[in-house]
């Protein structure tokens, strides 16, 4: 028999007419009020209204703190992320990331309640770590903190002090910490306070001899494909290499009939002599602000943000790293971005003159700009929720040093609603975004390109890597491709629906 | 007591028994044996009670059961996370709602929106910005027929008076506005966050909508979210029994039937625990009776529709067995299509709301069975509604953790595990079949009959993907 599930079901006769009979209790408006207002949001003067407003965000594209507190955390061997506060963020963290990954994710609530927000968070911390490592045996507890704990003023680095003193954990067990308010900055920060909470515990007293290796530290980068392909990369290279925080094997682990609480992550020792370092690169810089000045400051060594999207971005990471390393660049490497270029060169028709919208997180949209421009397309909206000066500043500068960039606007702390308004009364051609974007799409028409976090919708995106010279191809397929889809829905029935493109 | 509940009281023990002393006191009393005669003392659980810090809790909090489980679902309310930018974002559009109307136009069920607090919202305080919020949003959206301000930890603690804008600035727009001090803090999961939402219906909506005529069939269809279109399928089966449904209780709803089912001559309610509280003020303020029921499966399904039936006159009754009748051969067709793969298959529920023990039928006219269930947020009577739907010795968990739920599963070994998207993946890795049972895993329906095919066909594909096979075993013992 044919089964119908909801994607059918609702379509049939009687469920319409169901749908039409229960208008009868819900006061509908009337369908002509419905489609003038409706008409009327795709207006200029809806725009303007739209972003008029300051107080309140509607759609917007970040996350808090503590979400990049605990993904940060769970790149280390054997940690567990561990949240004081309310128990219901964690539930959510740990959601939202197994949605995005398709992959579980471990991370510990202190639970707290109504008597901790009068008596203050330290019983919930005790017990908190005491189950903790009984249960679930860590090597290290990386603590991280939400609205609540932030708002009582739960002194963290006492009530560890507390509870090592007292004997719940062992004296000896690594617990660093972060204080992760949701209410400065997102995710991208709480990643920054958390890596530089946990490389300032990790490294204190092992300053010793160099050990000629580099450090990687990708940032809030849901891509686990990045993650090989960096590796790959520095292999290919010579590079002795310590990636932190390496999510790859939590967020991308075999599946061998065992469920591993701990799958890889940055080995703790290795993670520690990274204070030894000839040098850090960091591939994202928003997301690494604190702890680059924080390497820095600590450990004397070079520090470098380069972040390697597009083929500007990557061949100066490449020139970078040989220059910090002393390795040149090898002809498999170079080979790959004659590989890239070429595809680029054989699909650019398809992209020189497209106008794009882009909604993201910084530095993906600083890396998709860039890309963009170097195949001849324009980025026009630029939508970056949790963007600040600094990026601003940053993006005016690259469209400013393209041809393709001279459409470009930069709207920070803007959202999907103030983009939905920008779609209407200045369309583009190509959207980029991640799942929610897809409102937009359903509104507007503008075809998406899922790129960034979180992709929920579509499975095995951030299994690629969107980096280096692999990356850029990845990418250039999936632009190239969403407009020839495009191409082919818009010639459906006509001469012009082409076999050969 | 007999062995097959002394088996199960042996195995709690060794499960329990890495726990520190204090948290292994406290989790004994949330597992037991099941007695389905309630005779045995000690097999009943304790519940509702505090989770321990550090275990990993599956549960959430009362934002998560008042925004994303009541008023999140109500359509055409504009719906604000008031208070920093986490918690709107981590519930966005993740329940599956469905709903009809133009998002963003005349419905507003697909958007997250926030006063994204501030460093200087929780120094100064949120008010005044929300004052100015609710404006905006009322200019961009002038077809809301409300606005619900849900709010999030730091309102409760830095004492915001969020009722005293709400008043102030609905007289000034002339749309209710509700206030939901739902902050995450408070309770011990997310049904104390039922209950708020619950109340504040009673307080701002309820008795105030327009409905031209009454019948005597009219009732409401409570607690029923239409995940997946769930409440559709139900509804469905009201109306030709006769019944004429004035108000669904939260899925596909809006303000106006939210204040009209203060007419209705019955409340039908499916998820007991969240919409309880609604059905008992609806009794003693207006006198309108409440009965449970349960939409899952034929054998359940014809059960409720008879006991519904009952309350109604001779014409209810006698279309309600044409509705049987008609619906009989279909029901039959799908087990004769899926019982012979599924027969003797064990299944471990730990789920929410009324999942742990209204699927149980369901499952059993698929010929499985199910051998351990439980409720992340349920109480007493929660449990007391499950022992007589389980077997003897079957496990019943409360608030089970990470730990527990896997070491249940090596022992009890289930063909299939029914949860939530954070057990998910560990089960897959277990290479344990898993179905999301909070979600249906993004299909349904599954209330009704037209839910019943969708669900065998998703517990059959479950159990029976060859993907499982594929697995390479790198310890054959480990499950």
């Amino acid at each position: 028999m044919k089964i119908r599930d909801h994607s059918e079901l609702f379509k049939q006769q009687d469920y319409q007419e169901q749908f039409e009979r229960k208008k009868e209790f819900e006061n509908p408006w009337p369908a002509e009020k419905v489609k003038e207002i409706s008409d009327w949001t795709r207006t200029e003067e809806y725009k303007e209204l739209n972003f008029k407003r300051e107080n309140i965000k509607i759609n917007p594209a970040k996350a808090c703190q503590p979400l990049g507190a605990v993904f940060c955390a769970s790149g280390f061997e054997g940690t567990m992320p561990f949240v004081q506060g309310a128990q219901g963020c964690v539930a959510y963290f740990r959601s939202h990331l197994s949605r995005h990954f398709k992959e579980p994710f471990a991370a510990i609530s202190t639970s707290m309640t109504e008597d901790a927000a009068v008596f203050g968070g330290l019983n919930n911390m005790l017990e908190g770590l005491e189950n903790t490592h009984a249960l679930y045996k860590p090597k290290m507890i990386a603590v991280s903190t939400t609205c609540m704990a932030e708002v009582i003023g739960d002194d963290l680095n006492s009530y560890i002090k507390t509870a090592k003193e007292k004997g719940v954990v062992p004296q000896d067990l690594l617990i660093p910490f972060a204080n992760t308010p949701s209410f400065v900055g997102s995710h991208i920060v709480g990643y920054d306070n958390m890596m530089k909470g946990i490389l300032k515990a990790l490294w204190a007293g092992k300053k010793g001899e160099p050990n000629g290796k580099i450090n990687i530290i990708p940032g809030f980068d849901t891509y686990t494909g990045n993650y090989h392909e960096i590796k790959r990369l520095m292999s290919l290279m010579g590079i002795e290499a310590t990636v932190l925080a390496d999510v790859s094997d939590t967020f991308d682990s075999p599946n061998t009939g065992e469920y591993k609480l701990y799958p890889g992550g940055t080995p703790l020792h290795d993670a520690q002599d990274a204070v030894n370092a000839i040098g850090t690169v960091a591939l994202q810089k928003y997301s690494t602000v604190k702890t680059m000045d924080h390497i820095q400051k600590e450990s004397g060594q070079r520090t470098l943000t380069l972040s390697p999207i597009g083929i500007k971005n990557t061949d100066a990471f490449f020139a970078e790293l040989s220059k910090l390393t002393g390795k040149p660049v090898p002809a498999a490497i170079e080979a790959e971005r004659g590989r890239v270029v070429d595809a680029m060169v054989d699909s650019h028709p398809y992209v020189h003159g497209k106008r794009f919208a882009l909604v993201g997180d910084p530095d993906i949209l600083l890396g998709m700009m860039s890309l963009i421009m170097e195949m001849g397309g324009e980025p026009v909206h630029i939508v970056c929720t949790n963007g600040d000066k600094h990026f601003e500043a940053e993006a005016n500068e690259l469209l400013a040093s393209s041809p393709f960039g001279a459409n470009g606007k930069v709207y920070i702390g803007k959202d999907m609603w103030h983009l939905r308004s920008l779609l209407f009364t200045d369309p583009v051609d190509i959207l980029i975004g991640n799942s929610y974007a897809k409102f937009l799409t359903q509104d507007t028409g503008t075809p998406l390109v899922r790129i960034g976090f979180p992709l929920f919708d579509r499975h095995h995106l951030h299994r690629q890597p969107i980096i280096g010279y692999q990356g850029a191809l990845n990418l250039v397929t999936m632009l190239v491709n969403t407009t020839l889809d495009e191409l082919d829905r818009k010639t459906e029935g006509s001469a012009s629906f082409d076999v050969i493109r | 007591m007999t062995t097959k509940i002394k088996d199960t009281q042996k195995m709690i023990e060794d499960v329990l028994s890495v726990y520190p002393e204090k948290s292994k006191k406290e989790r004994a009393k949330h597992l037991a044996a099941n007695d389905p005669t309630g005779q045995c003392s000690t097999c009943q659980v304790k519940a509702n009670v505090k989770s321990r810090p550090g275990v990993m809790t599956v549960r959430g909090c009362a934002y998560a059961g008042a925004k994303g489980v009541v008023w999140g679902p109500v359509k055409d309310q504009i719906t604000i996370s008031h208070g920093p930018i986490g918690c709107g974002q981590y519930s966005w559009w993740s329940r599956r709602n469905y709903y009809n109307g133009q998002t963003g136009i005349d419905a507003f069920g697909t958007m997250h929106i926030t006063t994204d607090f501030q460093e200087k919202n929780i120094v100064y305080g949120g008010d005044k910005g929300l004052d100015l919020a609710i404006k905006e949003l009322h200019g961009l959206f002038p077809l809301g027929r409300g606005i619900g301000i849900l709010s999030e930890c730091p309102v409760g603690l830095i004492g915001d008076d969020i009722e005293a804008v709400s008043k102030r600035v609905a007289k000034e727009i002339n749309i209710p506005i509700v206030p939901v001090r739902c902050e995450g803090f408070r309770g011990v999961s997310q049904s104390l966050g039922h209950h708020i939402a619950n109340d504040t219906i009673k307080d701002y909506v309820l008795g105030k909508g327009t409905l031209e005529k009454t019948t005597p069939y009219d009732v409401n269809l409570i607690g029923d979210y239409n995940i997946g279109g769930d409440a559709w399928a139900s509804r469905k089966i009201l109306e030709e029994m006769g019944l004429r449904v004035i108000a669904q209780y939260t899925g596909d709803s809006t303000i106006n039937e939210l204040g009209i089912a203060s007419k209705a001559k019955l409340n039908l309610i499916h998820c007991y625990r969240s919409m309880n509280y609604i059905c008992r003020t609806m009794e003693e303020n207006y006198g309108i009776p409440w009965m449970e029921f349960n939409f899952f499966g034929p054998t359940k399904t014809f059960d409720s529709i008879r006991k519904i039936a009952a309350k109604f006159d001779e014409k209810i009754r006698k279309n309600s067995e044409a509705v049987i009748a008609k619906y009989t051969p279909l029901m039959e067709k799908v087990v004769a299509q899926y019982r012979s793969k599924l027969e003797g298959k064990k299944v471990m529920l730990y789920v929410g709301g009324l999942r742990p023990r209204h699927t149980i039928g369901a499952y059993e006219d698929l010929g499985m069975e199910v051998v351990a269930s439980g409720y992340e947020f349920g109480h007493a009577d929660d449990y007391k509604r499950t022992y007589p739907e389980l077997k003897e010795g079957a496990v019943i968990m409360d608030d089970a953790t990470l730990y527990e739920l896997e070491e249940f599963t090596r022992r009890l070994k289930p063909d299939m595990v029914g949860s939530g998207i954070k057990e998910k993946y560990s089960y897959h890795k277990l290479g344990v079949p898993f179905r999301q049972m909070h979600s249906w895993d993004y299909s349904g329906p599954y209330h009704g009959f037209d839910g019943f095919p969708v669900f065998a066909r998703d517990m059959d594909m479950t159990v029976n993907s060859p993907t499982w096979d594929l697995i390479r075993r790198k310890n054959e013992k480990n499950l």
